[in-house]
């Protein structure tokens, strides 16, 4: 297959992407693709909390990090300092008190923030040792979320998989 | 004193290569990770707070039917070599294997293909093993001991970011699914940079053999996905499944260039791993890794007739330094511990050859 740009060399690098719901892809050879500025390295995706982590230490970050490295989480009295070193925050609450700079951080990681799947639902506080599996109607409703989102993507397969568990559940 | 061997299969069921595909996918695994509510993740916690992170765990384990006829080791009991074997089995982290003994509360759980580590990084680690390429029956296994898990525990979630996790690296889902993949045909053809480079363009991840940090011995890789949040579990299986089928198709082909441009050379290449594994006095384990490869790829290609991917299997674990030492009960210095290995693979290939068609 030729390269799309230049059409003389041979396409290496297939790159798939989906904009406002619709997949295109480009087929490019190595040389274009760099050109194009596509991230090929297999470094660049390895170690973004590292440089996440390291942009935290620079002063050029603005003021608002400036702060926030002084900040205490109440809970576990963890800071981002702390973070900065260990790469691991002290608790759940951190997300919650360092919610800004976390959000930006899943989105850098994970390209998104919003959690989709499984979700957790608190046991009954008093109730009977076998606590209740996930109700059926969240369930439902993340099946159909999921199918639409397969279906959205063109992903048959997937589909009719949910499908199938959505009867189960119906 | 434990008695590791007491733990049904070894925790090793996977070996037995009964799941699909497993000439070239040795194994999946599926993790979780969860934290409890209202208690500092690991590394912050106190001793204290750590034990109560284990009780509440206990009382969980001994009544689940997922859990039954299950396991359970407290690392701080494990001796050191014991717990590298459990690490060599990849049922322990090498964060568990370097805990500091009596202050850490750390356990391991194992039930069948189920294991569940607790005051790990995260509270919980829940993970499953399957033979071959088999990510959603791994994760229908898994997903029934979150549900148990999840059912009994207070775990933290956060509406939008999901599943808390130590490393925001982890948060959302907390999965992270990988097969172990052997691929000898691209490392030859040279086809291999490209894989793994189209690998990191789509989301996906590699590693060696023993995850994270690991380097790649034997043409062993791990591939796992890279994000946790954004898709749902099914989606990241899925999306992962759909690429390792696609690399699976790769090496087959890139097998298939072998045989019919270089048939003598690579018949030469397998039988002369197999030589130097059945009559080899001194091996040391990359070597090993490295002829296991040669032949596992000879199997594959059937010119290596009568020799099954168990035995491959079960060579690339007991050959590691830990098993080696467990063989012996002492821990073998560097010259012993190669001999020793070239001993151990003699006799089982022996035994093999042996063995009526």
């Amino acid at each position: 297959m030729r390269c799309d740009n230049c059409g003389e060399r041979e396409a290496a690098i297939h790159l798939t992407q989906i904009v406002n719901n619709s997949v295109t892809t480009m087929h490019l050879c190595e040389q274009c693709a760099a050109e194009k500025g596509v991230e090929t390295g297999a470094g660049v995706a390895k170690f973004p909390l590292g440089d996440f982590l390291a942009s935290l230490g620079k002063s050029g970050g603005g003021k608002q990090e400036e702060l926030a490295a002084g900040v205490a989480c109440p809970a576990c009295g963890g800071t981002m300092n702390d973070f900065r070193q260990t790469g691991r925050l002290g608790c759940a609450r951190c997300y919650t008190t360092f919610e800004p700079h976390l959000r930006d951080l899943l989105r850098r990681l994970h390209g998104s923030t919003q959690h989709v799947g499984e979700r957790y639902a608190a046991p009954p506080a008093a109730g009977p040792a076998e606590a209740a599996p996930t109700a059926p109607d969240t369930r439902v409703s993340a099946l159909k979320e999921q199918l639409r989102r397969a279906v959205e993507a063109e992903n048959f397969e997937l589909a009719a998989e949910l499908r199938d568990r959505l009867k189960v559940l119906e | 004193m434990i008695d590791l061997r007491l733990i049904p299969d070894g925790g090793l069921s996977w070996l037995d290569a009964s799941g699909p595909l497993s000439n070239i996918v040795l194994s999946t695994r599926v993790r979780l990770a969860r934290n409890l509510d209202g208690v500092p993740f690991t590394v912050r916690a106190g001793d204290a707070e750590r034990r109560r992170v284990l009780e509440l765990v206990d009382r969980v384990w001994e009544r689940s039917p997922v859990a039954r006829g299950g396991m359970r080791f407290l690392v701080d009991d494990l001796e050191p070599a014991d717990r590298l074997l459990l690490h060599e089995r990849h049922l322990i982290s090498k964060e568990l294997v370097g805990a500091e003994r009596g202050r850490s509360h750390a356990a391991v759980y194992l039930a069948g293909p189920l294991g569940l580590m607790v005051n790990e990084e995260d509270h919980l680690r829940l993970q499953v093993f399957r033979s071959g390429f088999a990510l959603s029956e791994a994760y229908a296994d898994l997903e029934r001991l979150d549900r148990e898990l999840g059912a009994a525990l207070p775990v933290a979630f956060h509406q939008e970011f999901g599943y808390l996790t130590a490393c925001p690296t982890n948060a959302g889902t907390g999965l992270r699914a990988s097969v172990l993949i052997h691929l000898p045909g691209l490392v030859l053809t040279k086809e291999i940079a490209k894989v793994l480079q189209g690998l990191t363009q789509v989301g996906l991840t590699f590693r060696g053999l023993y995850g994270e940090g690991s380097e790649v011995v034997g043409n062993f890789f791990q591939l796992s996905n890279q994000t946790t949040l954004g898709k749902a579990e099914e989606e990241l299986l899925d999306h992962l499944g759909k690429i390792v089928r696609r690399v699976v198709t790769y090496e087959e082909q890139a097998r298939q260039v072998l045989l019919r441009d270089a048939p003598t050379i690579i018949e030469d290449k397998v039988w002369r791993a197999y030589a130097l594994l059945r009559y080899a006095r001194s091996l040391s384990f990359e070597e090993t890794m490295n002829l296991l490869s040669g032949v596992r790829l000879g199997v594959g290609l059937n010119l290596i007739p009568r020799l099954g991917v168990y035995t491959l299997n079960k060579l690339l674990i007991y050959t590691q330094p830990a098993h080696l030492a467990a063989l012996d009960m002492r821990v073998p210095q560097d010259q012993e511990q190669r001999a020793a290995r070239a001993a151990y693979v003699r006799a089982v290939l022996e035994d093999e050859a042996a063995r009526p068609a």
